[in-house]
């Protein structure tokens, strides 16, 4: 299956020129960019973990280093997830602007859907990414985890999101 | 013949004295910032006078009656009576005359859009002297906003729950609107949810008839929302209608869609201010989204001289606090002038409405920070004409194809899919600086090589339109500058 959260899931994966136009039209809202990786891709797994700090105040025309941190992330867990977050400050906004992904696994075996019978022909459901039954970090196969010695951004948060 | 002009009377000897001369009208006024104000479209019996009319206008939604009662006096009457203060022709339309009244705000109960409609539209609008008679705007003072909840999550919670951000909403109402049973109900839920929909939705008119019970409805609906989920791992949901004859169905449901896990649940307009206000304390205790169509509204918003103006009642409903509201598509089979339809879409979103004659909004607004609610656009919209919806509606809509998506020839999946392509594909041409609106038709031909299911759609509905004249329309038009 393909997960499709974000923007632009439905087209064919973005090529870095057409990632860069969209950095460029974030950046020129004014927006901070943040780039996000995991490896559990359940639907209300708000907490990707941040890949550095978000990028605030870069001018247009400095996208590129924004890209080059897409690049760094893709190396480091070429086998996870990894978004772009566009952030808009504004009052009234507060919020995410736009989000997409930019990595995504080679093989994505998707969700498993848990019934739970109840009384009342109620159900409780569960939706259970099969990619979670193995620990952090070993999700995906090879490549799941980081394959560099980046530094503090590459495993951070890893110990208690798990 | 004797003069028929009676000599004037005292203000307070019994009989009648013209409203004019009761206090209601008052050109000097100057409106207090703490004052509700409003914009009525009066149209006046032949003879009778615009500002006598305007003076019954505010008289009769606010202390006075036909005649004079001493009672009056017992009471500092200046401060409770409303007072119009201007009153102008329509530019073109003899006959008509928008005027404005100012309300003290200590004429209203806090937090009470029952009250505040019982006052200002709940006698005046079968007054005789007038033929016709509408509420245009309606401003609320910001000491009288502070006193609504406003919207339970409101636009950018929702989009953070749903994890969705920087492109229109997608979804469908479950079509046909009656008679599928609870399983195939759950079937079209299903096939348009995976397909690329976030949304589907039950229609203002299901609610829990012999041919599917309510409970029925949620169950299965519930099973199709999870399936969805599941198979794109997506947050997904689907607008289970808790509308019913009594508040205690309505509750009964409500908590119902709660416990079998649903983010989200819809009411009609039909069952009026108060019902629509407790289920709007409901959703925010509860977290759930709650969505409001709009049923029924025509028959008071649509006839440019009668009733109330869909703006005011997007007021309302912002203020009493929804986090969906249907309020036009510009495009598709139902009314709306497509100015008028920004403005109530401006009403809705923005934190701060000015003055916009050309929208029809007749009043700066200030929202005072309470959340946006998201407009819904339903009725007649199809995948070819996405350029043409985010150029008029934004971003921050859910636009909803009901027989966009079912109707699609491959399929309900396929229509999901095509609406998902277009807006997806639309969203990025724009975002990268292409001139999306007069070159929409050739980006959506582009992303359809790749996906066969938006050429479908694209050739099916090419020639599709609804070329009729609103009836709802601004008094001024605008004036093209010269480039």
């Amino acid at each position: 299956m393909r997960i499709t959260q974000g923007t632009f899931s439905y087209l064919p994966d973005l090529t870095d020129e057409q990632i860069d136009a969209q950095l460029r039209y974030s950046l020129r809202n004014g927006w901070a960019i943040m780039i996000e990786r995991t490896d559990d891709p359940h639907p209300r797994n708000s907490l990707w973990e941040m890949w550095g700090q978000p990028m605030f105040d870069l001018p247009e025309d400095e996208s590129e280093v924004v890209l080059r941190e897409v690049r760094a992330v893709r190396e480091a867990f070429p086998q996870q997830y990894a978004k772009v977050v566009a952030y808009d400050r504004s009052l009234g906004r507060q919020t995410t602007a736009l989000s997409f992904i930019v990595n995504r696994p080679d093989d994505e075996p998707g969700f498993r859907l848990d019934r739970q019978e109840h009384g009342d022909r109620q159900i409780r459901y569960t939706i259970h990414a099969y990619a979670v039954e193995q620990p952090v970090g070993r999700r995906y196969g090879v490549g799941g985890s980081a394959t560099t010695s980046n530094g503090a951004s590459a495993d951070g948060g890893d110990g208690s999101a798990g | 013949m004797a003069d028929t002009t009676p000599a004037k009377k005292d203000r307070w000897a019994s009989g009648v004295t013209p409203y004019a001369e009761m206090g209601y009208w008052d050109s000097d006024y100057e409106p207090k910032s703490t004052d509700v104000l409003c914009a009525f479209r009066i149209t006046p019996q032949e003879g009778v006078d615009a500002i006598e009319a305007a003076a019954a206008v505010a008289g009769e939604s606010s202390t006075a009656t036909w005649t004079v009662v001493w009672t009056d006096r017992l009471t500092p009457h200046e401060h409770y009576q409303a007072k119009a203060y201007k009153v102008d022709e329509v530019p073109g339309t003899p006959g008509q005359y928008i005027a404005l009244i100012a309300y003290d705000i200590d004429l209203f109960e806090e937090g009470s859009i029952a009250n505040l409609t019982s006052s200002i539209i709940g006698n005046v609008f079968g007054f005789k002297a007038l033929k016709a008679l509408r509420l245009e705007d309606m401003r609320i003072p910001t000491a009288y906003v502070k006193t609504f909840p406003g919207p339970p999550h409101g636009i950018v919670m929702e989009r953070e729950y749903l994890d969705k951000f920087g492109r229109p909403l997608i979804g469908a109402t479950t079509k046909p609107k009656l008679g599928l049973s609870a399983k195939n109900y759950g079937r079209v839920v299903y096939e348009a949810l995976r397909g690329g929909l976030d949304f589907t939705k039950d229609d203002e008119n299901i609610n829990s008839q012999p041919f599917m019970r309510w409970r029925d409805r949620y169950l299965h609906s519930m099973e199709a929302v999870n399936r969805a989920a599941a198979a794109t791992g997506e947050v997904k949901g689907h607008y289970l209608n808790v509308t019913a004859a009594t508040m205690e169905d309505m509750y009964e449901r409500a908590e119902f869609a709660k416990e079998i896990g649903s983010i989200i649940i819809m009411m009609d307009l039909t069952v009026g201010y108060t019902a629509m206000s407790s289920m709007s304390k409901w959703a925010r205790a509860n977290g759930l989204i709650l969505h409001l169509h709009r049923a029924g509204h025509g028959t008071y918003t649509r006839q440019k001289t009668h009733g109330v103006s869909f703006r005011v009642i997007a007021k309302w409903c912002r203020l009493l606090g929804v986090d969906h509201i249907h309020a036009g598509t510009v495009v598709g089979k139902l009314e709306g002038d497509p100015n008028m339809v920004m403005g109530y879409y401006d009403v809705l979103r923005q934190r701060y409405n000015t003055i916009n004659p050309q929208q029809g909004i007749y009043f700066d607004q200030d929202w005072a920070s309470l959340p946006a609610v998201m407009p819904v656009a339903s009725g007649g919209i199809h995948a070819g004409q996405m350029h043409q919806l985010l150029h008029y509606l934004g971003e921050d809509v859910v636009l909803q194809f009901g027989g966009g998506t079912i109707g699609h020839p491959m399929g309900i999946a396929a229509g999901a899919t095509a609406n998902r392509v277009a807006v997806e594909a639309i969203i990025q041409a724009r975002n990268e600086g292409q001139d999306y609106y007069s070159e929409g038709p050739d980006i959506l031909v582009k992303a359809a090589k790749g996906c066969p299911e938006l050429d479908a759609a694209l050739e099916v509905w090419k020639d599709i339109t609804f070329e009729f004249t609103s009836t709802d329309t601004p008094d001024v038009t605008e004036t093209p500058t010269a480039s």
